[in-house]
């Protein structure tokens, strides 16, 4: 593979309270190459979504990016100063949230909104800014483009928000979009036309995408590889296919084993037992271990990095080649 | 001392809002002076050290006398005396008292009021509900000061004769009745979610009047922000009397409360006997400042959206 | 549009209905104003020919119809007290209590949202968190205190400003106004501080909370995401929106500069509506107290209308009409 397009070494990410330092995200790496799409998927709380606030720089007070680095293109953008980081967030990498009916300002019209970001970062007239606008609410499948500009947020439904969410992402033609649950706040039924629309805008525009979820169905249709995450870490990471059909980590096949499209042929569904430990209480060893049905001594001591395991990286002890 | 109350002192020490209240020094010097005030109000009688009203401890020759560090100061008379030498720091005291007794009676009846219109409007809804929360609308577009200068002006026009020995209530009345809107919205609100609980339904089926019950579940949900509107609201209850005295429609000028000291005091200003009207004044805005600290406190300390 | 200003209007009117009848009650069941009117010593025939003339003999809804009607026309009798039509005496009055009031909302104003504004985008600076415990301390001062400590301040110990009146006045038409002298402008800033100070105080802690919020919603966030600059962010999107809570809450309180300038005139012995209202108070002047209460409750209306009016040109979810809504 070329040089990534995003590198990511080491992250960790602290949140300082009055009673003691949150390690939140600790020791996760990955990269994403040029065009590629990375699923991120793991429960509320395991880290994914503040990965993705470190890397456009949002993190949120008082939470900081504590170790490690990111790169992007083999640039270092986790200290930019603010100026030069706001010049990256929309013109290389875009983002899109979880809630389409908030992320767009009320007040403004949606073409006000995607003309302002497009000539934010792009030498165009006011004139050509509007034609974009209009070609871009066109690609993402909005009828009527033309005339619906002059329309507020609260004039469209939240299929129809999300797609103006991802025409703004795209608004500047960013290398990277990180994807923050893009489909969560949506009915069923709109859940996959609007997957199914960022996929081959994707593809389109060879934008690379960081896709968080907690929904291993979408990463199943969408991802090129997956990183499982797990209490701020990551527990496994390969091609998509491999992860899903032949898991490794023993959290891994618990969230596989819970999802009915995946295990249809399977029996039944496999519950793991207990929930992920809270941020302050994560455990010595690998954090898994109270809940894993395949916890051994060494599991309690001793934290697993992710190691190799067949076609994927898995972060436990039962891949190790050289027992201790 | 029991093990049981060490280990409740323990936990209440523990908690998150004693945990805020040790760390902002704000809250806690607010806290010792309202204490401070709370306490010199209620022994008044005990503490000042001469009693104002008591008429034959009056002496005209001690009239406007100086604070006690400035030529001609009496020491007796440590913050100076008024135009029938009282001594001022005894009619402060005196007038707290008063300030105090009107402030946190208004904010009861208010308290009652609202809490019980914001119950009934919640769980009645319907055109009673409409009805209360418009009323509610409406006053809210008038300041509190007018509403209260209005009822004590009927009050007045209808007890023309009785009105001296009933100003108290009155002003409580006044006071009380143009402050119950916030308390009535915030009940309301928890009122409405709480409604469709299964459990109220289910109070139905054991004979329970599920207004009984509702006050039961909903009164503990809304203590907080209560407690909140309560607080910040005894500040203002204080600078409405005070307003009210200092315009001549308050509390009678023979048991004077802060506002009344300030307003006799204000006919001296010119003539240089600033303190008579000065040292009321600073009384007064200290309390009500400890006052709105300490709510203020209160109010990040319970949103624990707002708790970092 | 119409349908909403013409239900805000009917809304308006209904409010002041129900004001005139109160103040209408006040008129009938306050005092007996036949009594007041005769004195003593009246015959019962004085009384019988006097209670005709006043139409106080006429069923309730009748009178209460010719009240609205007097009201209208600005006719609230005669005051008790002066002896003078209430309505002349008001006239007298108005201007001295507005000149001060829009003074003193200017000053409000002026202040009040850039503080606020600043104090929400900087809530860690220290300028944010001095002008926070100053906003403390000016909640804390009771408006009269205010005045009265610049009054020693700057009248009586440095002698700088007059300490009461309006000064001298120029009279343009049936307007008086202290704006065209010297001595009319000194004269108005000591009132103007006092009464603008808490307003303004309350206009900053609102814009700063409200700065504070909207900074925290995710179409912020995703304003920030898209890589807008600091000043469309917080100067086009945060302000906008905070202006929604702000405009209302604004709005209400220049009304209620209006009923403050009672103690502010009161302190200054500044000769507008609100000391003649006090006064009335004082002396159970029902028609100045009537026309007073009618007189602020119209301000108050006009203000409310103005700020619905104003909301629904900033908020465009309030414009009912929704052209082609059709992506549903």
């Amino acid at each position: 593979m070329n040089r990534p397009l995003l590198e990511v070494r080491h992250l960790r990410i602290e949140f300082p309270t009055r009673r003691g330092v949150l390690v939140a995200v600790d020791e996760v790496s990955f990269t994403i190459g040029p065009g590629e799409v990375l699923g991120v998927v793991g429960e509320s709380g395991a880290g994914k979504s503040l990965t993705g606030a470190a890397i456009i720089g949002l993190l949120e007070p008082p939470g900081r990016i504590a170790a490690g680095e990111i790169l992007l293109d083999g640039e270092r953008i986790d200290r930019l100063p603010h100026e030069a980081m706001r010049r990256i967030r929309g013109r290389r990498i875009g983002a899109i949230f979880q809630d389409p009916l908030a992320s767009l300002d009320p007040l403004f019209s949606i073409g006000q909104q995607l003309v302002e970001t497009i000539r934010t970062h792009l030498p165009l007239s006011e004139g050509e800014a509007r034609k974009r606008a209009v070609d871009l609410l066109q690609e993402v499948g909005i009828p009527a483009a033309a005339r619906r500009t002059g329309h507020y947020p609260h004039q469209f439904s939240g299929g129809m928000r999300q797609r103006v969410v991802i025409a703004l992402a795209l608004a500047a033609n960013p290398q990277l979009i990180i994807a923050d649950e893009p489909t969560t706040a949506l009915d069923v039924s709109i859940q996959a036309q609007i997957i199914t629309l960022l996929k081959r805008l994707c593809r389109d525009h060879g934008t690379a995408v960081m896709l968080v979820t907690h929904d291993m169905g979408v990463i199943a249709e969408t991802a090129d590889r997956v990183a499982v995450m797990y209490a701020g870490r990551i527990v496994e990471t390969g091609p998509v296919a491999d992860v899903i059909n032949a898991p490794k980590h023993p959290y891994t096949v618990g969230l596989m084993g819970s999802i009915p499209s995946i295990v249809a042929d399977r029996d039944r569904l496999v519950q793991i037992d207990g929930s992920m430990p809270r941020l302050n209480a994560i455990p010595p060893g690998c954090p898994f271990h109270p809940r894993c049905p395949r916890v051994f001594d060494r599991c309690l001591h001793e934290r697993p990095d992710l190691m190799d395991a067949g076609s994927s990286r898995a972060a436990c002890w039962l891949y190790d080649k050289v027992p201790a | 001392m029991n093990a049981r109350l060490v280990a409740a002192l323990r936990l209440s020490w523990d908690s998150d809002v004693a945990y805020s209240f040790r760390h902002s020094p704000y809250a806690i010097v607010a806290a010792i002076v309202f204490v401070l005030f709370v306490g010199s109000a209620v022994f008044a009688p005990w503490v000042a050290p001469h009693n104002p009203f008591d008429l034959s401890q009056l002496d005209l020759s001690n009239s406007l006398k100086p604070p006690m560090w400035l030529p001609g100061g009496d020491p007796s008379f440590p913050l100076g005396t008024d135009d029938q030498g009282r001594d001022i720091l005894s009619t402060i005291l005196f007038g707290a008292r008063i300030s105090l007794a009107v402030g946190i009676a208004s904010v009861l009846f208010s308290m009652v009021l609202g809490v019980a219109l914001g119950l009934i409007a919640g769980y009645v809804g319907g055109s009673i509900d409409a009805f209360i929360m418009r009323v509610a609308d409406v006053q809210l577009s008038f300041p509190a000061i007018l509403i209260a200068l209005l009822v004590d002006g009927l009050a007045r026009a209808l007890l023309p004769r009785s009105h001296e020995s009933l100003a108290f209530y009155v002003l409580v009345l006044s006071i009380g009745v143009s402050g119950w809107v916030q308390y009535a919205r915030t009940v309301r609100g928890t009122t409405l979610v709480e409604k469709n609980k299964e459990y109220v339904q289910a109070a139905r089926l054991f004979g329970i009047h599920p207004l009984a019950i509702m006050a039961r579940h909903v009164l503990p949900n809304v203590l907080g922000p209560v407690l909140v509107i309560a607080t910040i609201h005894i500040a203002t209850a204080i600078i409405t009397e005070a307003t009210l005295s200092f315009l001549g429609v308050g509390v009678p000028p023979t048991q004077p409360s802060l506002g009344t000291l300030i307003r006799i005091g204000n006919d001296f200003l010119f003539s240089g006997e600033w303190w008579v009207t000065l040292f009321p004044g600073i009384a007064l805005v200290v309390m009500v400042l400890a006052i709105n600290l300490l709510g203020d406190w209160l109010r990040d300390a319970l949103n624990p959206r707002l708790r970092t | 549009m119409t349908a909403f200003i013409l239900r805000r209007v009917l809304q308006a009117i209904v409010v002041m209905l129900v004001v005139a009848l109160v103040a209408f009650s006040l008129f009938q069941y306050v005092g007996d104003p036949v009594q007041l009117m005769l004195g003593q010593f009246a015959t019962p025939e004085d009384r019988v020919r006097l209670t005709h003339e006043l139409g106080l003999d006429q069923p309730f809804y009748v009178q209460f119809f010719h009240f609205v009607v007097n009201a209208i026309h600005g006719q609230f009798g005669v005051s008790l007290r002066i002896g003078k039509p209430v309505s002349v005496l008001l006239a007298q009055r108005i201007p001295a209590t507005l000149e001060l009031s829009i003074c003193a909302a200017l000053l409000a104003l002026a202040v009040g949202i850039p503080a606020g504004v600043y104090a929400g985008l900087r809530p860690n600076s220290w300028l944010a968190r001095t002008l926070l415990s100053l906003s403390l301390l000016g909640v804390s001062l009771p408006t009269f205190l205010i005045g009265i400590l610049l009054i020693l301040v700057f009248a009586v110990i440095l002698g700088w400003l007059p300490a009461f009146g309006r000064g001298e006045v120029v009279h343009l038409g049936w307007w008086s106004t202290g704006l065209l002298s010297k001595t009319g402008l000194m004269s108005l800033i000591l009132p103007t501080i006092t009464l603008g100070l808490f307003q303004l105080t309350l206009i900053m802690r609102l814009v700063r909370s409200e700065m504070l919020e909207v900074l925290r919603t995710d179409y912020i966030k995703f304003a920030r995401a898209r890589g807008l600059r600091d000043r469309a962010i917080n100067f086009g999107h945060a302000l906008k929106n905070t202006l929604v809570p702000v405009i209302t809450i604004t709005g209400l309180q220049l009304g209620s500069i209006i009923a403050f300038s009672i103690i502010t005139e009161q302190v200054f012995q500044w000769p507008g509506m609100g000391l003649l209202f006090i006064q009335a108070v004082s002396y159970v002047d029902i028609p100045v107290m009537a026309a007073y209460l009618c007189l602020i409750a119209l301000v108050f209306v006009t203000i409310n209308l103005i700020v619905d009016l104003l909301y629904y040109v900033v908020d465009p979810r309030l414009r009912a009409d929704r052209p082609g809504g059709s992506g549903h």
